[in-house]
This record gives C-alpha cells, sequence and structure tokens, in this order.
C-alpha cells in the first residue's frame, strides 16, 4: 500500500486520563478513509495531534515516509495536512476572494491587486465547479457553499491529506451529494481523504476504509466492504450480540391516560416530523448513535428549539410548546446532556440549585420562604441521596452524580408530569450510577412519566417500557415489551436504510 | 447594494438631508466658505476618528486618545518654549512617541490577552497624567512656522478656505481608505475584528496586526495633537477632555460596526462632519444651547445602533441554526 500519511502508537495523556492509547491511523494515497466512534472515543484528540493543535505525548508520524512533528495548525497546513471543520473556518465578513487568498495576496505597489485576486480566487473555485462572484461576503452564501471555499483554500495550501470534521453535519441530501463528487474528485487526483461523520450512511457511500476508535484506542478497521454495519456499530459501542440479555424490567405496560401526546411534531434540519405518546407512569427510552437527532428531540419538545410542525398535548390539554418556560408550565422538565455548561450554576449553592426552577415559576414576588426552603432541599437530600457536606456547598464541587442527583432534584420539586432526561448517567461512577437508575423507576412507579435518552444500551433496555430508535434525525424503529433488549435496539440503529422498520 | 455600504449609504443620506434642511432655513449655509470651516474645525476630530476606526475594525477600542491629544498639545508648547527646537523636529518627535505609546497598549492587550477597554483606560490615565506633570497651565505656542501653517491654505471657487490642517485630515483619510480597503494589512484588520480565532488559523499573525493597529491610532492621535495644537495656538492639559467619546461616535454613525470586521473609513469622516453640521447649525440660529449638539448626536447614535442591529440580524438570521450546530458539537469535542 502507498501510505501517505502512517501515524503509529499515537499516545496522547490528559490530566487523569489516557486520551489515546498507541493509536494507528494508515492513510493510502488516494482513498477515502473513515474515521469513526462514539464520544470520547478520540477521534478529535487524534485529529488534533496529527494537525499539531496538541502535542502528542508518544508514537511516530510519517508524512511520505518522514518523520513530521507539527506544531501548529499553520505547520500542519504547511507540510500538507489541511483540515476543513463542520464550522465552517473562514471569516463570514470577508470576500469570498479574501477568504481564499489570505496571507498570499498578489501586489501591486505595496496594496492587493484586487483584479489578479479575483481572478486567482475564481480559477481555484472553477476546479470545484463552482462558479460565485468572489467579490461577494462569503456570509452571502449557503453553508455548502462555504464548506466548498474552504475545501478549496484547505486542498490549495495542502496537498496531501485533507481532514474532514463531520462536514455533512448541517448539509442537505443535495449538498451532501454535491460535495462527495468533490471528495471524490480530490480522491481520484491522489489526495489522502479523512471523513469523519456519525451518518453512517454517508460512511458507506463514500469511503474505501475505515478505522474504529472507542475509548481512545483502535477497535479495528479495515476495508469498508469487509465491515458490515452491525460489526461497526458493535464495535463503536462495545457491545457484543452475543453477550448474555441484561433483564428486562418486569412491570405491567403502562396502560395508564397518554401524559404527553406529539403528533407530527418536528423542526426542519432538527428532527423530522415524528408522533410520540407517552402514556402515565411510562419510562420511553430514545436510543441511536451521536448525530442521530435523539438530543434535538428532546429539545424540540422542551421549546428549546421551536417546533415548526406538529401539535402536541401535555395531559389531555393542547399546548403551544413554544419556550422552556412554556414548556415548564405546562408540567414538564429536562434534564439536559451537558450538566456543566446548561445545568448547574456552579457557584450557587445546592439549595439555590435545587429552587433555581420552582422559584423561577412562582415568580420573584413570591419568594419561597427559607425555612421552606430547606424543608424541601433536605428533604430531596436524603431521598436522592445527595452526598454534600452542607446545603450551601457550591454544586460545582460536587461529584458528577451529586450534580446530576441536585439538577433531577430541582424538577422533582416542580412535581413535572413528564421529564426528559438526557443522558442522566454520563460521566458518573458507577455507585451513583445504580442510584440514578433507583430513582428513575421509582419515579415512574409515583405515575411521572419520563423520556430517556441514553447511549448506555442495557441500562436503557432494563428500565424502558418501550425504546424508540432514531437515525438520521428520524424515528427508525419502536421496540415495546419483550422486544426491548439491547440486542434488538443495536440492529434497529444498525439495519440499512431499505430496511427501516415503519415508525 | 450590498449590505456592508448600506450603512454607509444610510450616513451619506442623512448627511444630504440634513445639510438640505439647514440650506432651506439658512441658505448662506451651503457655501463653500461654511464648508472650509466645517472641515478646519474637525480636522482634528477626523484624523482621531480615522484612527479609531481602524481599532475598532479590529474589534477593539481605544480610549487614550484624547488625553494624547491634550498630552501632544503641552508637549509641543513645553519644547518649543523650553528648547530651541525647530517646530517640526517637535512634531516628529511627539508623533514617535504617541506611535510607541500605541504601540506599546498594543503588545500589552496582545501579550497579556487584557481587554482593550482596561489597557487604553490605563494609557488615558497615564497619558492625561503626563500632560498635567509637564505643564498645568496653559500654555501658548506661538512660532513663525506654524503662523505659516496656520495661514496656509488654498482658496476654494466661492471663497471659501480649505486650510493645511483640513487638507491634511482628507489627506489621512484617503491614505487609510486604501490601507483598509486596499491593502493586504487591511484584510487582516478586517480578519482579526471578524474572528481573531478564526484568523490566526487561517495563519494570520494576530499580535502583530493588534499592535500595528494601536499603533496606527496612536500615530493618529499625534498628528490629531500636532493639528489640535495648531488650531487652537495652545496647549493645556485639560483640552479634549472626552473626545475619545466623540470619535468613537463619529466612527458608529459613519457605519462601523462597534464589535468590529465591519465598515468604511470614508463613513467616519462623514460622521465627524454630521457632527460638525449640527453645530454650525447651531451657530446660524444662534437661540439654541450648543448643548442641542450633544442630544441630536445622542439620537442619531441610537439610531444608528438599531440600524446595524437590524443590519445584522437581517444577515445572520439564517445562521442561527449553524451557530446552534456548531456549538453542539464544540460541546461534544470538548468531552471527547
Amino acid at each position: 500500500m502507498d501510505a501517505v500519511l502512517e501515524a503509529r502508537g499515537i499516545t496522547k495523556l490528559f490530566p487523569g486520563t489516557v486520551a489515546l492509547d498507541a493509536v494507528d491511523l494508515v492513510l493510502a494515497r488516494g482513498e477515502v478513509h473513515a474515521l469513526l466512534g462514539e464520544n470520547g472515543a478520540g477521534k478529535s484528540t487524534l485529529i488534533k495531534c496529527l494537525t499539531g493543535a496538541y502535542a502528542r505525548d508518544g508514537g511516530t508520524v510519517l508524512l511520505d515516509g518522514r518523520p513530521v512533528a507539527p506544531r501548529s495548525t499553520a505547520d500542519a497546513q504547511a507540510l500538507g495536512i489541511g483540515t476543513v471543520y463542520q464550522e465552517v473556518n473562514l471569516l463570514a465578513n470577508l470576500t469570498v476572494a479574501e477568504n481564499l487568498m489570505l496571507g498570499r495576496e498578489p501586489r501591486r505597489l505595496g496594496l492587493t491587486n484586487r483584479r489578479s485576486a479575483c481572478r486567482e480566487a475564481a480559477r481555484m473555485l472553477a476546479d470545484y465547479d463552482l462558479d460565485i462572484d468572489v467579490t461577494r461576503p462569503l456570509d452571502a452564501y449557503s453553508v455548502a457553499v462555504q464548506q466548498i471555499v474552504a475545501i478549496a483554500r484547505a486542498v490549495s495550501l495542502s496537498d496531501k491529506v485533507l481532514i474532514l470534521d463531520e462536514p455533512t453535519a448541517s448539509l442537505d441530501a443535495a449538498e451532501v451529494e454535491r460535495l462527495f463528487g468533490i471528495v471524490r474528485r480530490l480522491r481520484d487526483r491522489g489526495l489522502a481523504i479523512v471523513f469523519i461523520s456519525h451518518f453512517l450512511d454517508q460512511v458507506y457511500a463514500i469511503s474505501d476504509r475505515l478505522t474504529v476508535l472507542r475509548n481512545g484506542r483502535n477497535v479495528g478497521g479495515g476495508p469498508v466492504t469487509e465491515v458490515d454495519r452491525l460489526a461497526l456499530i458493535n464495535m463503536m459501542l462495545g457491545h457484543d450480540l452475543a453477550q448474555a440479555e441484561s433483564g428486562h424490567r418486569t412491570r405491567a405496560p403502562g396502560n395508564g391516560p397518554p401524559a404527553a401526546q406529539f403528533h407530527d411534531f418536528g423542526r426542519r434540519g432538527r428532527v423530522e416530523p415524528f408522533d410520540l405518546t407517552v402514556r402515565k407512569g411510562e419510562i420511553v427510552g430514545l436510543a441511536g448513535l451521536l448525530g442521530s437527532g435523539r438530543t434535538e428531540m428532546a429539545e424540540v419538545i422542551f421549546g428549546i428549539d421551536g417546533h415548526d410542525s406538529g401539535t402536541a398535548e401535555v395531559s389531555g390539554t393542547a399546548r403551544r410548546l413554544d419556550s422552556p418556560r412554556a414548556a415548564i408550565r405546562a408540567g414538564m422538565g429536562f434534564c439536559p446532556e451537558d450538566r456543566k455548561t446548561d445545568g448547574i450554576v456552579a457557584d450557587l449553592g445546592v439549595r439555590e440549585n435545587m429552587m433555581l426552577a420552582l422559584q423561577a415559576r412562582r415568580g420573584w414576588t413570591r419568594p419561597v420562604a427559607r425555612r421552606e426552603q430547606d424543608r424541601m432541599v433536605a428533604d430531596y437530600i436524603r431521598r436522592l441521596d445527595v452526598r454534600t457536606p452542607h446545603v450551601e456547598k457550591p454544586v460545582g464541587e460536587l461529584s458528577g452524580g451529586n450534580q446530576q442527583k441536585v439538577i433531577l432534584a430541582r424538577w422533582l420539586l416542580m412535581n413535572p408530569g413528564f421529564l426528559i432526561l438526557d443522558e442522566p448517567t454520563r460521566g458518573i461512577d458507577v455507585g451513583a450510577h445504580a442510584e440514578i437508575i433507583r430513582v428513575i423507576e421509582e419515579l415512574c412507579d409515583r405515575g411521572m412519566s419520563l423520556l430517556v435518552i441514553s447511549s448506555e444500551l442495557d441500562e436503557l433496555a432494563t428500565y424502558s417500557d418501550r425504546v424508540i430508535v432514531m437515525r438520521d434525525r428520524r424515528q427508525v424503529a419502536e421496540l415495546a415489551g419483550a422486544e426491548v433488549s439491547t440486542g434488538a435496539i443495536v440492529s434497529a440503529i444498525a439495519a440499512a436504510p431499505q430496511q427501516r422498520t415503519a415508525p | 447594494m450590498s449590505a456592508r455600504l448600506l450603512p454607509f449609504a444610510v450616513t451619506c443620506a442623512i448627511f444630504v438631508l440634513a445639510y438640505g434642511l439647514a440650506w432651506l432655513q439658512f441658505p448662506a449655509i451651503l457655501s463653500t466658505r461654511v464648508i472650509g470651516n466645517l472641515l478646519t474645525d474637525n480636522a482634528y476630530l477626523g484624523i482621531v476618528a480615522v484612527g479609531m476606526t481602524v481599532v475598532i475594525l479590529s474589534g477593539g477600542i481605544d480610549l487614550s486618545v484624547g488625553a494624547v491629544i491634550a498630552f501632544s498639545g503641552v508637549f509641543i508648547g513645553v519644547m518649543l518654549r523650553d528648547t530651541g527646537l525647530h517646530p517640526y523636529a517637535v512634531f516628529l518627535l511627539l508623533l514617535a512617541i504617541t506611535t510607541l505609546f500605541g504601540l506599546a497598549m498594543g503588545a500589552v492587550i496582545h501579550l497579556l490577552e487584557m481587554p482593550p477597554f482596561i489597557v487604553t483606560l490605563a494609557g488615558m490615565f497615564m497619558a492625561r497624567g503626563a500632560a498635567y506633570v509637564l505643564s498645568i497651565d496653559s500654555i501658548p505656542i506661538r512660532h513663525p512656522a506654524i503662523e505659516a501653517i496656520q495661514s496656509a491654505y488654498w482658496l476654494m471657487p466661492g471663497k471659501g478656505r480649505l486650510t493645511l490642517i483640513a487638507g491634511l485630515m482628507l489627506l489621512t483619510v484617503a491614505a487609510v481608505t486604501l490601507l483598509i480597503h486596499r491593502s493586504p494589512f487591511g484584510t487582516r484588520v478586517m480578519a482579526v475584528g471578524g474572528d481573531a480565532r478564526t484568523a490566526r488559523l487561517l495563519g494570520v499573525d494576530v499580535g502583530r496586526t493588534t499592535v500595528a493597529v494601536y499603533g496606527l491610532s496612536g500615530f493618529c492621535a499625534g498628528l490629531a495633537g500636532v493639528v489640535f495644537a495648531v488650531y487652537t495656538s495652545a496647549g493645556y492639559s485639560l483640552a479634549t477632555v472626552g473626545t475619545e467619546l466623540d470619535a468613537i461616535a463619529a466612527v458608529v454613525i459613519g457605519g462601523t460596526l462597534l464589535t468590529g470586521g465591519s465598515g468604511f473609513v470614508p463613513g467616519t469622516l462623514i460622521g465627524v462632519l454630521i457632527m460638525g453640521l449640527i453645530q454650525t447649525y447651531i451657530v446660524f440660529d444662534g437661540t439654541l444651547s450648543s448643548w442641542w449638539t450633544k442630544i441630536v448626536i445622542g439620537m442619531l447614535l441610537f439610531g444608528f445602533v438599531a440600524l446595524q442591529k437590524g443590519l445584522v440580524q437581517l444577515r445572520t438570521g439564517d445562521r442561527a441554526a449553524r451557530r446552534r450546530a456548531a456549538r453542539q458539537s464544540g460541546r461534544h469535542r470538548a468531552t471527547a
């Protein structure tokens, strides 16, 4: 194999963790190489080590057979490794030509020779069948066009390796096809292209070979034709279908009245319209790979992203859920995926964090009496077993599991009828893990309805009455009762598009 | 028309409209004499506002310029009084000092990653303080060479006088316009003002650009100081208090986005002229308090900030979704 880039044994340590543990990545000339892995698998870290954004702690990188150690992205660019990120890294306030020629403007008498700069820029874009007015500002064009401009700039500077980090995340189907046409053409010109995406259909459509990472290690790879969808997902998730099925929660399936009903609910570009009914006292699990639309679905339901189609009914009455305030008023609660940025207020104490939502609903003119607060907070600290030395301890100093419990308590104080939990057990130690799950089951026994998003499929299979499987921002399968098992979920995620189970 | 030049067009339209209204009331206002005076009276403000434009385009702010102008006047007065140096030598020395002062502030802003607001606020106190240390009293500035500059003018058709200092201001506007809108350096300034992080990824030397921008502003403030000293024939440490705010107002009225990365240098000149026109109108009217200038400028500023907000929202409406996606992937990346 004619290797352009050969990274061997790349190791990167962060305080307390090994982000990359002797990872190998070999790119051949003229191939599209997919780099796959779930959140935290180490893809980004590996890319950053290759592009010089991070200094690696171990391993060698050979570019055309010569060892290299780029110290900055500019360095890597000069060596021939270019990167295009999902958030287009160009300047929206400059013109297309200025973006393309920045740093190498043709000059005349010390000033920019604009005519020749524009000519040069237009010539560069002509290679990509892009005939646009290069004197207009970049933000006059769609993300797809900006993406192509970014690729044109990267390729013109670096002609060996092109890294595309989730290039298709904000493109529609036709734009993706156009991008793929360009990627294939660049591949045929001999570039090695690294393609990072959560969309497996796209990975199979464009890639020649793939490398899968999990927890900072290589877990597999090879030519795409030899790795089928199921094997790939098992590699990414680290589940083995042969693994013993964990016991499903034996409980009468919720036959109560619907707590929340959504018809044709959705938002363009975020999540395709879906129908969802959650009954009283029911736990509905939401499964899917990262980027499949799980979080987007929850955010649309909770009004964070206003929906643009469909209707919602909460406890029997039609509601307009166009803001989190409206959702809260309707008796809903949402524990977000990223506790640190969207959940806790790190500098406030346990008591203040717990009281936030309740106080917000009452308004500042009706403060909750301090004695009342102390009673409620003490009650939930006991019921959820929050480990904190005292109630005024800043939440940022608690462990992840205890932070999660504080956020749970915040919503439970509101006594919501319908609670959405996004990755409630991520980043939590094993002990707290079990407790959160116990709380989830207890809540639902008390008649609360829950929508739980989780990547921990075993866990999801254990407590869910029904599991909805998402892929490519749409609902692709629904498993109920005895069908709910880790294996069934993995198979549904992995099912090729044509075998889609009707939603 | 591109959305970028729309604020400039609005500024020009407002200027023409205001001038037209004033002309209906006082036909004498439309003469080259008035225009000549308008340019001369606001020459120092025009020069310092052009420097401020560059700083704001780069995403920064320079609060020190008013104090630097006052320092310049006192410095010129003291040097001419106490040393035998020729005024031109003093001017060059002063420009070197103020440029170095600007470069130093730029270096602090870049190297210590300090907000420009605080650094140039400190610079403001230092420059004002230095002016006091040199002299508390107003110092007369008299020298044959300076008198020659004061009386140098080109007689425009209609007996209007385009003075040398007004010409110097127009020259500065033209030179900086070329520098910002036609040179590679200007593209870098716009890049840094648009998004410094991305600019760095695209290979722009953000540090050098930042330092150069504040150096340029320091130079412009020194030049404005020279012009102000020539214009008033005096150096006084209490002069031009708040001029930095007038300059910022002129920049914003001239259509430059206060957040950086978007604007047009000649717009600042129109902004200065609008402010000057209001003052001229008040002089013509004779009964209005001159503080009306401030009120009208305040209203204009509000109007322009609202206009820019509207334009920015028009332009970025469809980008909101993209930013959201970026935020999410950034979040994912952070956990990876």
